[in-house]
């Protein structure tokens, strides 16, 4: 059996997750069986950058501040209400560091699996259609996302 | 040395050198041999350590002013 990495992606910050698709992309490469679970801010980076979901009031004035699509995440530091992202995306660009969307692209060209959190999505009032088509290997809970990692070598939260 | 395959990741940042060289290994019959050119720094260690999980060969490697000649051979 192949060695097995599992990772939480609970960060939705632009700087976390690209150090959670490092990780990722590189245990898939080293041929470990790789798969993300993303929870919370996590579940941002699968959303359509949509500026409206959620089913009741408060799910749709939190998801109004807490927009979701990988092209729209915050930095860790210096925020500065989006200038910080902002730099920091050219200053990826200038070094030929891939997009997050294209890291979630070759994250699924290695096999990565996907899995997202049941809980997050139903208290955030998430629908199906709110995630981009084909990102979402798997719905599952704490449960399911122990049992993988119980059997994995490396396993971290980010 | 001479290699059978060349991928070039020059002016690339970790990962995308050892991630591309997971991709290209992929596509090579076994046996053959693949030159790596790199400048990020990172792949000194990173593709010995590559080679060892995956359980190919790393063969060498040649440092010039900054750029790296990385040589493997795809074992499985």
């Amino acid at each position: 059996m192949a060695d097995k990495c599992t990772i939480v992606v609970f960060s939705g910050d632009i700087d976390k997750v690209f150090a959670a698709f490092t990780l990722a992309t590189t245990a898939a490469s080293m041929g470990m069986e790789t798969e993300m679970f993303f929870t919370f801010w996590g579940l941002n980076i699968l959303r359509k950058p949509k500026r409206f979901s959620g089913r009741n009031l408060l799910q749709k004035m939190m998801n109004l501040m807490n927009r979701g699509g990988a092209e729209h995440l915050p930095l860790s530091k210096f925020n500065l209400l989006g200038l910080g992202p902002a730099f920091m995306k050219i200053m990826m660009k200038q070094s030929r560091v891939p997009t997050i969307p294209e890291m979630l692209d070759l994250a699924k060209q290695l096999k990565v699996k996907i899995l997202a959190c049941t809980t997050t999505f139903s208290f955030m009032g998430y629908k199906e259609q709110d995630f981009l088509e084909g990102s979402i290997d798997k719905f599952v809970g704490a449960a399911y996302f122990l049992g993988e990692a119980k059997d994995a070598k490396v396993s971290y939260f980010i | 040395m001479k290699a059978d395959l060349t991928l070039d990741t020059f002016g690339l940042l970790c990962p995308m050198p050892i991630v591309k060289t997971a991709l290209k290994v992929k596509e090579m019959q076994v046996g053959q041999t693949l030159e790596v050119l790199a400048t990020d720094a990172g792949i000194k260690e990173d593709m010995p350590a590559w080679c060892k999980s995956t359980g190919n060969e790393f063969l060498g490697l040649d440092e010039q002013n900054g750029e790296y000649r990385v040589y493997i051979r795809k074992l499985k």
